[in-house]
């Protein structure tokens, strides 16, 4: 076989290591948490998802086109941004708002920097921060998890037409007669009224959230999974988490009535999610090993002090576009020392 | 003396008073223009504003017809508007027959993106709040801009009780916004749900215009009841 | 090939310093429209562009505002453009600017008074707007009144109608309406960023977008690869 032999300078035994073969695996590591998701919240999560990955696959072909870059949807990578899209957003949100947010993450957050690998923040988050300022009410209306019907019927609000307002859930809420639920995340909840809700539910995901956020123990296995294979850098979850965790602690040791506990910070809200998925995207996160620390300890505590200090329960999305602005000034820091030089 | 200076062309002459002349001429057009434009425009702007100020008076307080000018003073007298007199207005609205039908009273609360300025009704009969009208905010559209808008919201300000304590200087209690679903008392305010900031600042604006005007008021009662 | 040619003849005749005073043709009126458009092409005056283009009323009455700056402050500076000395020249722009900007806040007040407080700040600030002063140091100073009365007209009515590109798609997505009338029924869901100003970034960052692949594509006709099969 001459075609194997390569006359260039080392490295000659390469691993099959491709840019398809690694967001294969994350869209494989993606699976059992959309499958929980969908299970949890029924056909409108399911909904959601096809719609997000649908839209954001569409609006990726669109733009190789135009740009002449051939077809890249074979790289996944669209693919992953759609599912983390869908995963990230309330399961009743409706479609025409998600089909905008994965047009946006896709066209905004990923075409215009040109594509796969120029990217300066994670394409999902910006479609997310994008529908978060566009249609504050619509995101932050939470549907209960386990309805008895989830399979058979959708939450009224995800067929909402085009460009009107979501169809009101609380009457479809009502008639479901769950007790105890009062349309807050537990987030929201501890935020505004400092009830916590039991760390085991948070943990196992038996709560209300975003369609793909509220398992964390799935997650958690999930991204050790892809860690294990290489296929993330696993100091940046891990830093992520730490710097959360170490944040929240002095304020919990405060005051434990007004303040979340460390645990219920790593498994509340999208933060779980957030580290192992979007922190660790390779093109937006800093390149080097002391930088990917740096960066994932940056997000951490600005996610935490977001929610304790800012207007909004969760700040774990603001906190990653931040640190995926700051990534390449971390990467120039954090430059290895030539050996030898001083 | 450095030959590259020397090449230089020397500058243009302008006498200093040439450039003084154009100065003063240019000065003078403006000014004329700016006095003239400002002469012109006073009563037009003037009428404006008291037309507008006169059709929120009568939207909070329905059935007004007519209206006097009052301002509380900062030594919380109640006195006549007049050019002098500086201070917080307070309109004092009367129906066709002459009856007092209200009084408007304006107060100003800090928001999420800046101060919020609301009037508001009141009924000396009831002592109480009967309506209100966002005069200036810089609120989040969609969010904060409820306030003039939410019907749960302005359910609030149909009678929210303003009356004083046994002085007669003060709010018997400090009109306050509460969280959404836990208003108990008829001086608090509901919140709107994910408004909470905004909400907030409307219940502090009722809480100053109150505690400023209303004593006043009160005291001065039997003058503002008087048909003019 | 000659079109071409003559184009870039164009740019460079207009571009800002005029040796020569210029006779009024079409062009000295259309120039500002287009090819010199203030917002689209020169990217001059982006703070009111920005800060008050969520409404097409406001974009139309900034853009009326400063076009009747343009015109009247272009007017005097032409008028007297041989009587300024150069030292004193920004002086006197300035101030013959402010005094317009002064009777536009006063007119825009006895018009009406809703107009004036949703433009706030930003009628005040018209002295600071670049593409005046641009407009005076550049042409008024040097042309005869005529055209400079014309190309001022034409600067703001170009800057107007980039307002208005603007105000309408913010207006529509941010509210249903255009001029305050509702499109749509009562159902309909604002994009709430739209009527903060980064609505107003995404938006001109979409016109822009739009007007140089409209300009790629007048000078690349049929260029190989991505657009022919695109068509």
């Amino acid at each position: 076989m001459v075609k194997d032999i390569e006359i260039r300078s080392s490295p000659h035994l390469k691993r099959k290591m491709t840019v398809d073969r690694i967001m294969r695996s994350v869209v494989l590591a993606l699976m059992p948490i959309s499958a929980f998701a969908v299970w949890q919240f029924g056909l409108s999560a399911l909904l959601l998802l096809v719609t997000t990955t649908g839209v954001a696959v569409l609006t990726e072909w669109f733009f190789a086109r135009q740009s002449g870059q051939g077809n890249t949807i074979g790289d996944w990578s669209a693919v992953i941004t759609g599912l983390l899209l869908g995963l990230t957003l309330p399961p009743g949100f409706p479609l025409w708002m998600a089909a905008v947010a994965a047009f946006v993450a896709i066209a905004l957050g990923k075409a215009l920097f040109g594509g796969l690998g120029y990217n300066v923040m994670n394409p999902a988050l910006v479609g997310r921060a994008f529908v978060q300022a566009a249609f504050p009410v619509a995101i932050t209306t939470w549907t209960p998890a386990f309805a008895p019907g989830r399979f058979v019927e959708l939450i009224p609000s995800t067929l909402t037409l085009p460009f009107m307002q979501p169809v009101p859930v609380a009457d479809w809420v009502a008639g479901l007669n769950l007790d105890g639920w009062t349309g807050a995340t537990p987030l929201a909840m501890q935020k505004f009224q400092h009830l916590e809700a039991p760390l085991t539910d948070a943990f196992t995901g038996l709560i209300a959230g975003s369609a793909g956020e509220t398992s964390a123990l799935l997650i958690l296995l999930c991204g050790l999974w892809l860690a294990w294979r290489r296929m993330l850098d696993w100091r940046i979850p891990v830093s992520v988490l730490a710097g959360a965790a170490l944040t929240a602690l002095p304020f919990w040791l405060l005051d434990p009535h007004l303040y979340p506990s460390p645990g219920f910070v790593l498994c509340s809200g999208g933060l779980m999610l957030a580290a192992w998925f979007m922190a660790s995207d390779m093109v937006a996160s800093p390149v080097t090993a002391k930088g990917a620390i740096l960066y994932g300890l940056f997000i951490g505590v600005l996610t935490v002090v977001i929610r304790l200090f800012g207007g909004l329960p969760e700040g774990v999305m603001y906190a990653i576009l931040l640190g995926n602005a700051v990534g390449p000034l971390i990467s120039s820091w954090t430059q290895p020392r030539v050996y030898g030089s001083k | 003396m450095n030959a590259d200076v020397q090449t230089q062309p020397p500058p243009a002459a302008t006498p200093a008073w040439l450039m003084l002349r154009t100065l003063v001429v240019i000065a003078v057009i403006s000014g004329l223009l700016v006095v003239v434009a400002y002469q012109t425009t006073l009563p037009l702007i003037a009428d404006k504003q008291r037309i507008l100020t006169e059709r929120l008076v009568f939207q909070v307080l329905p059935g007004a017809a007519t209206k006097r000018d009052f301002v509380v003073t900062a030594e919380r007298h109640l006195e006549p508007a007049s050019a002098g007199v500086v201070g917080d207005p307070v309109y004092a609205a009367y129906d066709a027959a002459g009856r007092l039908v209200g009084l408007a009273i304006t107060g100003t609360g800090a928001g999420y993106a800046g101060p919020v300025r609301v009037m508001f009704a009141y009924d000396p009969g009831c002592r109480c709040i009967t309506g209100s009208k966002v005069l200036k905010s810089n609120e989040t559209p969609g969010f904060g801009d409820k306030l003039d808008t939410d019907p749960a919201f302005l359910e609030n300000f149909k009678a929210l009780d303003a009356s004083l304590n046994a002085e007669g200087t003060a709010l018997a209690n400090a009109i306050v916004t509460v969280k959404h679903g836990t208003k108990t008392d008829p001086w608090q305010i509901d919140a709107i749900t994910g408004a909470t900031v905004s909400s907030r600042a409307m219940g502090r604006a009722a809480n100053q215009a109150a505690q400023r005007a209303i004593p006043a008021i009160q005291r001065e009662l039997a003058t503002l009841s008087q048909p003019n | 090939m000659a079109e071409t040619a003559n184009q870039g003849a164009g740019k460079e005749a207009s571009a800002f310093l005029f040796e020569r005073e210029e006779s009024l043709t079409a062009d000295t009126f259309i120039r500002g429209l287009w090819k010199e458009n203030p917002v689209f092409v020169m990217l001059l005056g982006m703070c009111p562009t920005l800060a008050v283009t969520n409404s097409t009323l406001n974009a139309l009455g900034m853009g009326l505002s400063t076009t009747f700056v343009l015109i009247f402050s272009g007017a005097l500076v032409s008028s007297l453009r041989n009587w300024i000395p150069k030292q004193v020249r920004i002086a006197s722009y300035i101030v013959i600017i402010a005094t317009f900007v002064t009777l536009v806040d006063y007119l825009i007040q006895a018009i009406s008074l809703e107009l004036y407080a949703a433009l706030g700040a930003f009628i005040q600030l018209i002295v600071v707007n670049c593409i005046i002063l641009g407009r005076a140091e550049a042409y008024a100073s040097k042309q005869r009144l005529l055209p400079t009365i014309v190309n001022s007209l034409g600067t703001g009515v170009g800057f107007t109608l980039a307002l208005l590109s603007l105000g309408t798609v913010r207006e529509l997505l941010g509210s249903g309406s255009i001029l305050g009338v509702q499109l749509f029924s009562d159902n309909f869901q604002g994009w709430v960023i739209m009527m903060l100003p980064p609505g107003g970034f995404f938006v001109l960052g979409t016109w822009l977008l739009f007007f140089n692949w409209l300009r790629l594509r007048k000078q690349h006709p049929a260029p190989s690869g991505a657009t022919v099969h695109a068509r």
